[in-house]
Order: C-alpha cells, then sequence, then structure tokens
C-alpha cells in the first residue's frame, strides 16, 4: 500500500513539475474551432469549451494542487504543532484558551468554515490558502497537545528538567520530536484533505478563478457540458481521484509503518 | 445521568457563544466597506448609508454583537438582501429538503457499508475482502463533485433511469443520495470491518464459539453487537461532513435546501442570508453532537462517571 501510494504521488509530482513544459499545448492557448473536441490522438484528453487542452490544463492543475497541498500542510502542521506543544506542555490557562477555540473551529463541519471566509474575502488562491490553513491546525494542535500531555510526564523530561533545560529545550528537542511520526501520517492525510478542499472551493467558484487551470474550476466549467461533452469533467476528476487515492494509500501505509497496533485489524 | 446530561448541555454553551460570535465576525472580514461590497461600486452613497444603517452597522460594534445575540436567541437572523424576506422564514423553508436529503445519505450509507463491512471482516484476507477494502478507499478518495456528475451522466443522460435535477418524488433523491451517502459509506465500511475484526478476537467470541453457537451467530449477535459503539460515533461525527457535502450535491443535482441557498447567497452577496445558513448549518452539527455524546453514555455506562 505504501509502495502503491509513493508511486502514484511520485508520478503526479513528476506530471506537475515536468508535464507543463513537455507537453506541446499551452494550458491558455484556444482553437476555438475545436471547442469540445473528444479525445484524440493529437488531444489525449480532448478540448475544453474555448477550445483548450484538457491534457495540458490537467498537468498545469496539479501544480496548483501540490502548491496548496504543499503549503496548507506546512503552515498548519507547524501552527498546530507549536499551539498544541504549548497548550499541552503549560496546561491552565494557556491551554483552556488554546482548548476553547479549538472546540469553536471544530464546531464547524468539515469545509463549511472555509467556504464562510472565502465567501467574505473573496475568491482567489490566496484566500483558498488562508481558509484551508484556518480549519487545518485545529487537528495538528489537537493531535500534539495529546501526545504532549502524554510525554511531559516521561522520565527523561523530568531528568531535562531537574538537569536545568530550559523550557523551548524541553518542548524542542525531548518533547516534540515524540509527536513527529503521528504529525507525519496526519500531514499526508491532511494533504489530501487541502486538495479536496481547494477543488471543492474552486467547484463552487470560490477557489482559483478562470483562466487560471485547476481541477475545481475545470470540473465547475465542466457542468454546463455534461450532456455533450463528458470528457470536460471525466479528466480533472479523474486526476483528483487518483492522486487523492495516492495519498490515502500513503497515509494509511505509514501508519501502519509507524503505529503497528493499527496493523493489527487488517 | 441527569448531572451528566447536565454537564454535557454546560459544556455546549460556550462553544455555541464562540460559534455566533465568529459568524457575527464573518461580515467584518470583507474586505473594505461591506455594504460597498454589498451594493457594488455603482451604488449611491445614499443607498449605502441607508443600506448602513438597515443592518445596523453604523453603530458601535458592541451594540451591534448585543442586537445580533438577541436575535440569534430569538431566532431572528436579520432580513435577506436578496429576497428582502426574513432570513429565518428561507432558511426553514428549505431546511426539510437538506434533511431529506442528508438522512437519505446516511441511510444509503448505512445499508450499503455494514453488510459490506461485515462481510470484509469475516472473510478477512480473501479476495472478498481485497475487493471491499480497495471499494472503500476508492469511495474515500472520489470526490462528490466527481462522483455527482458521473452518476448524472451514466443513470441520467445514457441510462435515464432517474431525472438529473429538482426535487419532489423518490427518483428524484436517488442520486443525489447516493452521491452524498458514498464518501461516509466508505469510511464506515472500514470502521466497521476494524472494529468487527477486534470483536471477532475476543475472547467471549471464542467461548460462543466452544460453546457450538452458528458462525452468523458468533457474529452478529456476539461481535457485530459490541462493535456497534465506535460505528455510532462515527455515524454522528461524520454527520458534520454530509451537511458540508450538501452543499456540493445540492449545487449539483439543483436541489432546493440550505447549501444551495448558501451558495446563491455567496453569489449575490447576501451577507445576512449567508451568516444564517453558516450558523444554522454549525448548530445542527453541534446540536447532533450533542446527541451523539448522550447517545454515547446511554449504550456504554462507564463514560457517565468519567
Amino acid at each position: 500500500m505504501l509502495k502503491l501510494g509513493i508511486a502514484i504521488v511520485g508520478l503526479a509530482l513528476l506530471g506537475a513539475l515536468v508535464g507543463p513544459a513537455l507537453s506541446p499545448f499551452d494550458p491558455a492557448s484556444q482553437e476555438l474551432a475545436l471547442r469540445l473536441a473528444t479525445p484524440s490522438l493529437l488531444h489525449p484528453f480532448g478540448l475544453d469549451e474555448l477550445g483548450r487542452d484538457i491534457l495540458a490544463r490537467v498537468l498545469a492543475g496539479a501544480r496548483i494542487s501540490f502548491l496548496v497541498g504543499f503549503t496548507v500542510v506546512v503552515v498548519s502542521a507547524s501552527l498546530g504543532t507549536m499551539l498544541g506543544a504549548v497548550a499541552g506542555y503549560f496546561g491552565g490557562r494557556i491551554d483552556d484558551l488554546i482548548s476553547r477555540v479549538i472546540d469553536i473551529l471544530l464546531a464547524f463541519p468539515g469545509l463549511l468554515l472555509a467556504i464562510a471566509l472565502v465567501a467574505v474575502l473573496g475568491p482567489s488562491l490566496t484566500n483558498v490558502l488562508f481558509a484551508l490553513t484556518i480549519i487545518g491546525w485545529v487537528g495538528y494542535a489537537r493531535l500534539v497537545r495529546g501526545q504532549v500531555l502524554r510525554a511531559r510526564e516521561f522520565e527523561y523530561v523530568h531528568a531535562a528538567r531537574a538537569l536545568g533545560a530550559s523550557t523551548p529545550r524541553i518542548l524542542w528537542k525531548h518533547i516534540i520530536p515524540t509527536a513527529i511520526p503521528a504529525v507525519v501520517v496526519q500531514a499526508t492525510l491532511g494533504m489530501a484533505g487541502a486538495i479536496i478542499g481547494e477543488a471543492s472551493l474552486s467547484f463552487l467558484g470560490l477557489g482559483v478563478q478562470p483562466p487560471t487551470p485547476s481541477w475545481g474550476t475545470m470540473l465547475n466549467g465542466g457542468r454546463a457540458h455534461i450532456l455533450d461533452a463528458p470528457h470536460l469533467t471525466l479528466f480533472p476528476g479523474l486526476a483528483i481521484a487518483l492522486l487523492v487515492l495516492g495519498l490515502n494509500f500513503l497515509g494509511d501505509g505509514l501508519r501502519d509503518r509507524i503505529d503497528p497496533r493499527s496493523n493489527a485489524s487488517r | 445521568m441527569a448531572r451528566f446530561l447536565l454537564r454535557r448541555l454546560l459544556l455546549t454553551i460556550p462553544v455555541l457563544i464562540g460559534v455566533a460570535t465568529l459568524v457575527f465576525s464573518l461580515i467584518h472580514l470583507v474586505p473594505g466597506d461591506p455594504v460597498q461590497a454589498m451594493l457594488g461600486e455603482s451604488a449611491s452613497p445614499q443607498d449605502v448609508a441607508q443600506l448602513r444603517t438597515k443592518l445596523g452597522l453604523d453603530r458601535p460594534l458592541l451594540q451591534q454583537y448585543a442586537s445580533f445575540a438577541r436575535g440569534v436567541v430569538r431566532g431572528d437572523l436579520g432580513t435577506s438582501l436578496r429576497t428582502n424576506q426574513p432570513v429565518t422564514g428561507i432558511i426553514l423553508e428549505r431546511m426539510p429538503a437538506t434533511m431529506e436529503l442528508a438522512a437519505s445519505a446516511m441511510v444509503v450509507a448505512i445499508l450499503f457499508s455494514i453488510p459490506l463491512g461485515i462481510i470484509a471482516a469475516v472473510g478477512k484476507g480473501t479476495y472478498v475482502d481485497h475487493v471491499a477494502t480497495t471499494v472503500s478507499l476508492i469511495g474515500i478518495s472520489m470526490p462528490t463533485f466527481w462522483l455527482g456528475p458521473l452518476l448524472a451522466i451514466v443513470f441520467s443522460v445514457w441510462l435515464g433511469w432517474f431525472p438529473v435535477s429538482g426535487r419532489g418524488t423518490v427518483a428524484n433523491l436517488v442520486l443525489p443520495a447516493v452521491t452524498l451517502g458514498a464518501p461516509l459509506a466508505a469510511i464506515l465500511a472500514r470502521m466497521t470491518r476494524a472494529s468487527v475484526l477486534e470483536e471477532l478476537r475476543e475472547l467471549y467470541v471464542m467461548a460462543a464459539r466452544a460453546r457450538g453457537v452458528s458462525e452468523a451467530r458468533a457474529v452478529f449477535a456476539h461481535a457485530f453487537r459490541n462493535s456497534l459503539i465506535p460505528i455510532v460515533t462515527v455515524i454522528g461525527l461524520q454527520f458534520g461532513s454530509v451537511l458540508t457535502g450538501a452543499v456540493i450535491t445540492e449545487t449539483i443535482f439543483a436541489w432546493p435546501g440550505v447549501g444551495r441557498l448558501l451558495v446563491q447567497s455567496i453569489s449575490a452577496r447576501d451577507y445576512p442570508a449567508v451568516q444564517g445558513c453558516i450558523l444554522l448549518i454549525a448548530v445542527t452539527y453541534v446540536s447532533m453532537n450533542l446527541f451523539i455524546d448522550v447517545l454515547y453514555g446511554f449504550l456504554d455506562p462507564r463514560i457517565r462517571y468519567e
């Protein structure tokens, strides 16, 4: 499962990095005479409603997906780890404050808060990144807080404190590393979530704006042609599903490696 | 039990206050002047001033908040700028459609996933298990906004079995319910498999088998029954995803629910309606979580005494 995940995600990443350079067609160039043309040898995924090559746009869209996935995961994981560690280590009022903020953010199901934020801030890639990060850090913070609550009572942490190690050093060197494996698994699955989140917002017209190619925007454009040109919907959707499947395989595989107990039920 | 209920209810109050506060502040996050954004750049200063007064945005922030909070408690969420009707009324009008869709999606998910999870657990490591596990992973990875159009292409366009949009008959409900229920079914099938597998390894199941009970009885009357608690929890927790998924599913199938109202209100920059929809969905979700917590207390008495 892990190897299959690495293969799918690796191929998608390669496609995103070198695909647009290798593709003979520009994702923005239009051939209006051939609009909605079905797949052919020259255009394996066909052409869209403005006569743009769908394969070139899927490859260019992969860059947006990876950009969103990496940015949201890196920022959310860093912020969530930091706040979760502080809440878990210090406890008391700081923990209460951070935990209440987490509770309130978790009271909004799934993407709803991201939809609300982008609705008021306006549709753009930057606002999508901001909104997905706002809902993203909470999961990491909860996870790390739990791990830190356990780790702060370990004997080697007491020993470090007795030896006079500073609080930042104890957190950075002794406590946070215990949470990293779980954070890595969460990050892999979180990346799939961020990619679906961006595509959902773009599908609703709240994310990346045309003509920039994003898989969600392409699916939104394909809705009007679902009867006469289903290939507009088929290929961008397949790309999202495959990448997310690969990330889920990767996350599941990593979890099995890191936590053998989760493998016991398999 | 009464103490347990009271404690859970009291814990919910600060969360609801926080949710309402966050929803209130949404309009203040609009870059620039929210009233100008609602009316557009060409609006006259008189119109802008009039709407600002109507929305109460010309008053001090604390007064605005107090008035918003009073309105929420009384069930008054303001007036929609698009339809000029009370927001609460429009939402309540649409709520049955969303609830019908969400409930049907959950029924579809439960009917499909629980047998699949049990079959996979009983036949662990066999070809049936591999197929069931792969199907559920594909289900988790398939975004609603792709599955919906695919189902529409196959079952509406090619086969002509179901209508592609609208509400009113059972036929209208099938494709939206399957679209919305599929990801939940995938998650539930995985959960059921893992949970039943864990119970099947327990000593009491082994003892039942040793007593000579049939395999079906060992699985259904013993293992499955005890694996229900985590399954019920996941069903409750996933209710939120169903509500968010409804926003997309209702948009795909032109289903006249709260999700579609939210998207239409966003497009029209009808911020009072946007706030109302968000608040109502969040409160429904919090209430559902509270209900699951209480149910959990009934199912497992140890939780009440934590």
